[in-house]
This record gives C-alpha cells, structure tokens and sequence, in this order.
C-alpha cells in the first residue's frame, strides 16, 4: 500500500481551476519530485496536501487514512510536515527553539508543572535539549544555537526549517523548492543533506523543485505539472526523456 | 414623533463621528497607523473658534475657516515631527505610543491655556430649524447643517479620491506602500495630504459637534475621537463610505439607546455592537478580505 | 558546555530580575523606617506594584503573544470588583484577614480569566488593530457596565438590577453592596507594600516560566509565523487562549491588589478605561516589548515621574506628555537606533584600538 494517496484533487479560485485532477501515489521510502514551470500549481499541491486550502474534490489518503479536509494542525499531526518556498521560521526565537516548538507534540509535561518549574517538567526539558540537539547536529548546527535564527544565513535558514519539520517526526516530508537561492555548491550539499536524512530517519519524501540537476540527481520518481494538470509521472529517467515534458518544461528555461 | 425626533438627533451625531471617521479612515488606510490623537484636534480646532468668536468677536465662519487652515497645518506638522520618524520603527506599537503622546501633548496644552473650565461654545450656525407635522417634531437648524456638511464632504472626498492625481496616489500608497514609492509617487507628500484632510475635517467636525453640544474643554474630542475610530472599523477601515456609513450607524444607535434603553448603557451597547459586526464580518461593513499568501 | 552556559543564562536572567525586585523593596523599606519617604511617595507604593504586576500581564499578551490589547484595564477592573465584593461580604465574620485576602485573590483571578475566556473566544479569532479595537470596545463594556451594577446579597441569595437599588428587592435592613455609580464604598484596606512586591514577584515567575516552557514556546512561534506554526503541529487557538487567559488573571491579580488599596471602589474613566489600558500599554512599549524586567522598571519610572514633577506644577502632564514623545522618538526612529549603533561601534573600536595600543605598549 502506498504511504500517499491522492486521487482527483482539484481546486478552484473563483473561476479559475488552479489543480485539476491531480493524482499521486508515493510508496514508503521513496524521493519523489514534484516539478513544473512557474505558476503550474506545485505549491497549491502542497497546500492542499498541508490543509492550508481545502481542496474542492479528491481524496487525500495517509497511510491509508483518508485526512482529505483535516486543518493544517492535524495533518501535521497525522504525519506529514513541510518547508516553505518563502522561508517561514520562528524569527524572533532561537535557531534550538526553531527545532525545539518542532519537537512540541512528542515531548509533553503540563502547563502547571511548567509554570511550577516542577521536576517533571526540567526532566522533559533536558530530553528536549539532547533531542533538538541531537537534530541540529544532523545540519552541523549546533554551533548557532542559540542564534536568533532570523539572523542565519539563507542556507543555513533553509536547513533549520527541514530540522524543525524533521522534529514533528512525520511520515512524509514536504520540501518546497529547498534549493530556491542556492549557489551549486550549497545545492549540491543540501542534496547529501536530504539522501542523509532519508537514510537516517527511514522517511518518506516529496520534493517541488526547480533546480533540474538536484531532481534528477536525487529523485526516484517525478510527476510533472503543467497549467494545473499532469503532463507527465514515473521514473525519473523516462519522464525527463518525455518529449512532452521538454518542450513544456525544459524548453521554456 | 418622539423616535424621529431621536432618529434625527442620532443621524447629526452620526454625520459627526462619520466625519472624524474620514480623517480616522484615510490615515489608517494610507499612513498604517491608529492616529489616536485624531480626535483632540477637534478639540484644538473648537477652542481655536471659541477664541476668535468669543473673545476676539469675529464672524463665526470666518473663524471655522482659520480653524480648519490651522489645525490642518497642526496635523501635517504632528505627522512631520512626531510620526515620520517612526515610519520604519521595527514594531508598530512606537508609532501608536508616540500618537498616545501627541494627544496628551494636546490636552495638556490646552489645559495650561484654557483652564480646565468648561467653555461656552458659540454656535456657528445662525438657524433655529425647522418644524414639521405641526411642531411635533423639531429639527435644528445645526442638525441639518451637520447631516447636510457630512453629505457634501462625502461627495468631495469620493470626488478627490478618485478622480484627481494626487488621490489616485492616496490610493497606490494605501495598496501597497513599496510598490507606490517605485512607481514614483511621492509619498511623503501623499502622507502630508492625507494628515492635511484629515484634520482639516476634525476641525470642522468640531465645530459641528460643538454648535450641537456646547461645551468645551481640553478633553471634548477624546471620546468621539475614540467613536469614530469604533465608526470607522465598524465600516471598513480604509474605506471612505464605510466611514460614513459606520458613523451614521453609531450615532443613531447611540441615541435610540439613550433614549429607549439606558443612558448608563448607551455605550456599553453601541460597543457590543462593534463586537457582534466583527464577529460576522471581520472586516466591517464594508471592509476588504485580505488573503494571505502561503 | 554551550548548553550548561545558555540553561544558566536564562536563568540568571530571572534571577536579576527577581533580585531587582527584591532589593528594591529592602531598600524601599529601610527608607520607610527611616522616615526618608514622604506621606505622597509612601501613597505610590502599592500603585506601582499592581501597574507592575498589570504591565507585566499586558507584555505576556503584546509582547510574547504579540497581539495588541487595549481592555486590560477591564481585566482589573473585573479582579477589583469582584474581590471587593467577597471582602466585603465577609469582614463582619470572624473570618482572619489573611485567609480572606487570600480567597479575595483566588475570586478576582478567577472572576478575570473567565472573563478573559468569554472575551479570547471572539476577539482572538480577530487579526491585528481588529483584535486591539475589540479588547478596547470589551474594557469599555465592562466598565461601563460595572458602572451601572447594583448588587446586593441577603438570606435568599445575590441579587442583580442594572437600573436601580429599588430593583433588587433586598429584605429590610440590608443595604446593597455595590450601588451603581457609587461603586462600593467601605472595602478592607488588605493590601500593602510587602504583599503588593509578592504578588508582583509571583506574577513575573509565572510569565518568566511560561515563556520558558514548552507552552511559552508554541505562543512565541504563533507570534512569529502563524502559518508555519500550525505546520509545526501547533494548535494555535488552545496556545492563544492559553496566554490570553493567564495575562488576564494576572490582571485580575492588580485588580485586587487595586480594591483592597482603597476604600471606595467605583467603575469610572480615570480609573478603567482605555486609557488606562493605553496607560499601561505605554509602560509595555517604554520597557520592551516581551522584556518583563523592563516592563516593572518602565511602570515605577513613569509611575513615579509625574510625581517628581510636581515641583512644575501644572506644567508636569504637559512636560509628562513631552518627555514621552522624545523617549519614543530616541528609543525607536530608525535613524536615532542607527546613530546609536554607529556611536556604540566607534565607542567599542576606540576601547579596542587603546586596548591593543596598550598590548603593544607592554611588548
């Protein structure tokens, strides 16, 4: 059984059919890639499948759970977490406590024992620390810590938000164009980042990407989108030698 | 007769607030920022007609002419000194404490100068009304000045907004204040305007409010400054008829409910009324939905 | 070892804080017993304290939250009155003054959070200055509305008019507690300087260690990134209610310190209106925005000013009102925070070139 499943998504903006008909199925493990020219509808994608905007038909189903129509809260709860194409961090905390809100709903104690400073709550705190840690050192970041994490640079930005997702503990990861911004050889380190992650947390991920190099260098499989619909979807080597896909895709850069 | 009589009182001290809800409205829309001295200058602006026609004895139009000439220039220079420097302050709140500041600058300046007395206010408006359905109901002559003022400056503002240029860039800076400053609109002078109108029209307002209800001292424009703004958000901040629209609202249901309710709660229900229109519409009345964009 | 430092670096904060508060009042006391504080200044005592302590709620709402409030005059209004109410309904039992004082605490926090739950559920659904409009409209409603409450209690239980005395058909001999305008009028005076500093010391270990914990976490990262908070698995209506709600009670906590100050409580203007809330909000701004310290510091500076300009006489508002657009300008325009930067980094280059000079000078 496939961990994602999508059929017959559509969304509709007033009169314009932003999505229609998209499917997706994506097995456990996989790297999956979702690419398309500007404005194809890749991030709406993205926020259908986050429960940002409510899709107007189509079936989400998660590890065969139908989460169609669940507020973004949930979804993430249900076990998908995501980056954004416009960096979204908690600006005004820490680059640990960026991870640590991350960890929220897996490290519990109380309010009042928090409040309280009651033994329980430092003994959570601390597991808490080793954890966020423990992620940060995954990006090699342990030594901005306690940086205000609106003042990283981009790369370093990009990476903290792929942390804090990965400290949800989702099934599915969402990356929305992670290498938007990149110069090669930052890109080129963020793909070992990803296929490291993969390995290590045994997860399950879904990429937007615009960067054609880090696609086909890291992606199992690729859907293609294009006005809204699929042009394209399979492996990545076919898809890519699709005549289709390289004159509406790669034709146009 | 009664309730028309009411009704008619509420529309003229709705046409007030809608008035001070313009100046309210524009500034928030174009400079981004709860001017919360706005509504002592229509105090300034009265004490400024109660000077020249009371002691000095000059024509009371002519008095509400100066007054309008000054406190607009008081306006510009407030926005100049006070509020411009603050434009790119890293949070929002500078400005509106800054604001807070400016009010009780007003206030106590008017309390060093004027004495916390409560003053005579001439009336301006040399009419005694109208009586109709054989003197059951009386509107005065104020009254009808004031429905009539807030009609006209509805109709010119509209007007100004959006047939002449330098309204047109009002509302490029209220679309979008980055975007306005590359397409070329100066808009610091935009900004100017904008304070210039808006109090400009508190000066009138005042003076219309004060001919109605005539006493005055420094604190007379705190409360209907604060009416306004509730008129204002009520209708659609932003939004020049929903000003209107919020102020004639308020001002009707505030009298209906001094009359037929309570006097002590009149306020506590034209508040609950903001409340029970923003939980429909978040907004206001007439208010723009903004979309964020993920 | 980064991680040692940084736990003792938070804490350390705290602990200056408290230390501030704490010396302070020893200092303050020795004063007192010295004679050293005249009838004026020993009378802003117990105010400073619970504007402390109301600043301190407001900043967990602005600043940790970051949604504007301007109604949390109404907060304390609500922990005045009803406290008041329990106060004075029990002084004529034996009941110990302590232990009533200390229920009077209990009810007016209570009485504030559940109203701060009737009021978050609306207004909290509210973005930006609609939320600060609304909190300003609920202050006023409370007010007003404890303005014209009659209230009395007799052998049949509370009764309630909002129109007059007559309404509350009250057995003979019973006179009503709360009357309307007139408030209510003969309150134990409970509260002093020493409990005032402890309410307000407890008040900064709550917020301090809200803010600390996971919870004070999930409130900050609504502030930040809504959207991206909810990604994280936030559930922001909870959090912000959560905060919402606390900064309430600790409002209502002034509240009570505020009643129990005085010996005649009534609902009117000068004491809970918005610009009492505006008042407050002032001190937030003044003191940092989300710094608890500098809320407390903010509150008995400003508090204190206007009395130390008495010597000006009628001119203390005015220069009051100057002093305040002045400090905002220096404190907050881009240009003067630039021109502070620069002069700091010249300052600190001069420091270090001198520094190295004399290194050179040694070898």
């Amino acid at each position: 059984m496939a961990l994602l499943d999508v059929t017959n998504l559509s969304i509709r903006f007033g009169g314009l059919l932003a999505v229609d008909d998209f499917e997706l199925h994506i097995e456990k493990g996989e790297l999956y890639g979702l690419i398309g020219p500007n404005g194809a509808g890749k991030t709406t994608v993205f926020n259908m499948l986050t429960g940002v905007y409510k899709p107007t038909t189509g079936i989400i189903k998660l590890d065969g759970k139908d989460i169609t129509g669940h507020k973004t809260t949930e979804i993430n709860k249900d076990g998908i977490a995501r980056t954004f194409q416009n960096i979204r961090l908690f600006d005004q905390m820490s680059v640990i406590d960026n991870v640590k809100v991350g960890l929220h709903n897996h490290y519990k104690y109380s309010s009042i024992s928090g409040i309280l400073k009651l033994p329980g709550s430092r003994r959570v705190e601390k597991e808490i620390d080793e954890k966020a840690m423990e992620l940060l050192g995954v990006f090699g970041m342990q030594n901005v810590r306690d940086e205000l994490s609106t003042n990283l640079p981009y790369g370093q930005q990009r990476k903290l938000e792929i942390a804090r997702a990965l400290a949800t503990e989702p099934k599915l990861l969402l990356l929305d164009e992670p290498a938007a911004g990149m110069n090669p050889n930052e890109t080129k380190e963020l793909m070992d980042t990803i296929a490291f992650i993969r390995e290590k947390f045994g997860i399950t991920i879904l990429l937007i990407e615009h960067d054609m190099k880090l696609v086909s260098g890291i992606c199992e499989k690729l859907t293609v989108l294009n006005f809204g619909r699929i042009l394209a979807q399979g492996a990545t080597k076919e898809v890519l030698s699709n005549p289709e896909v390289i004159k509406a895709y790669l034709g146009n850069e | 007769m009664n309730f028309l009589n009411y009704l008619i009182s509420g529309i003229s001290l709705g046409a007030v607030y809608a008035i001070i809800a313009l100046g309210y409205t524009m500034v928030y829309g174009i400079a981004n920022m709860l001017n919360f001295a706005h509504g002592d200058f229509i105090m300034v602006g009265s004490y400024i007609i109660y000077v020249l026609v009371s002691n000095q004895g000059m024509n009371p139009i002519a008095a509400l002419l100066i007054s309008i000439v000054c406190c607009a220039g008081i306006g510009v220079l407030t926005e100049k000194v006070a509020y411009k420097p603050l434009r790119n302050a890293k949070s929002r709140l500078a400005v509106l404490i800054t604001a807070i500041g400016v009010s009780y600058f007003l206030e106590n300046g008017a309390l060093l100068i004027f004495g916390s007395n409560t003053k005579a206010f001439p009336s301006i408006v040399n009419w005694s009304g109208v009586t109709l359905f054989g003197g059951q109901v009386k509107i005065q002559g104020t009254t009808i000045v004031t429905i009539l003022a807030s009609v006209i400056i509805l109709v010119v503002l509209q007007w100004f907004v959006h047939k002449t240029k330098e309204g047109q860039a009002m509302l490029a800076v209220a679309e979008n204040y980055g975007t306005a400053t590359l397409m070329g609109v100066n808009v610091n002078h935009t900004i100017s305007i904008t304070f210039l109108i808006g109090s400009g029209l508190a000066a009138i307002a005042g003076a219309l409010m004060c001919s109605a209800y005539p006493s005055l001292t420094p604190y007379t424009g705190a409360m209907p400054g604060i009416k306004a703004f509730v008129a204002a958000v009520l209708g659609g901040i932003g939004s020049i008829p929903g000003a209107m629209i919020g102020g004639i609202l308020l001002g009707v249901i505030e009298n209906l409910s001094k009359a037929y309710i309570s006097s002590q709660l009149s306020d506590a229900i034209v508040f609950s009324i903001l409340i029970i229109v923003l939980l429909v519409k978040p907004t206001g009345i007439l208010g723009k939905k903004v979309q964020v964009k993920v | 070892m980064s991680k040692t430092k940084t736990l003792s670096k938070t804490g350390r904060d705290h602990l200056i804080t408290y230390g501030m508060v704490i010396i302070i009042y020893i200092v303050v006391e020795i004063l007192l017993h010295a004679g050293l504080i005249n009838n004026q200044m020993q009378g802003l005592l117990v105010p400073v304290c619970y504007y402390s302590v109301c600043a301190v709620a407001l900043n967990l709402c602005v600043g940790i939250l970051g949604e504007l409030s301007l109604g949390h005059a109404g907060f304390m209004c609500v922990g005045a009155f009803a406290s008041a109410i329990w106060s004075y309904q029990m002084q004529s039992t034996s009941m110990p003054a302590g232990l009533r004082f200390f229920i009077a605490f209990l009810i007016g926090i209570a009485a504030a959070m559940i109203i701060g739950v009737i009021i978050g559920i609306p207004v909290l659904r509210l973005n930006g200055d609609y939320l600060a409009i609304v909190t300003l409209a609920f202050g006023e409603i409370i007010k007003n509305l404890n303005s014209a409450l009659f209230l009395g209690i007799d052998s049949k239980g509370i009764h309630l008019s909002l129109k007059s005395a007559i309404y509350l058909n009250l057995e003979d001999g019973v006179d009503p507690i709360v009357n309307g305008a007139q408030g209510i009028a003969g309150t134990p005076r409970d509260a002093n300087f020493t409990i005032a500093v402890i309410v307000l010391l407890i008040s900064l270990f709550i917020v301090q260690n809200l803010i600390d914990s996971r919870d004070g976490r999930a409130i900050m990262a609504i502030r930040d990134n809504r959207i991206a908070a909810e990604a994280t698995g936030i559930n922001v209506t909870k959090y912000k209610m959560l905060a919402f709600v606390i900064s309430a009670g600790i409002a209502g906590a002034a509240g009570v310190l505020y009643s129990h100050n005085i010996s005649t409580l009534v609902s009117q203007s000068q004491y809970f209106g918005y610009n009492v809330s505006i008042l407050i909000l002032v001190y937030v701004v003044l003191g940092g925005i989300g710094n608890m310290r500098g809320s407390v510091i903010a509150t008995a500076i400003l508090y204190i000013l206007p009395e130390l300009l008495r010597g000006l006489n009628k001119y203390r508002m005015f220069v009051y009102s100057i002093v305040l657009i002045v400090m905002m300008l220096l404190n907050w325009a881009p240009a003067a925070v630039m021109f502070r930067k620069k002069l700091f980094a010249r300052f600190r280059k001069n420091e270090g070139t001198a520094e190295g000079g004399r290194k050179n000078g040694t070898a």
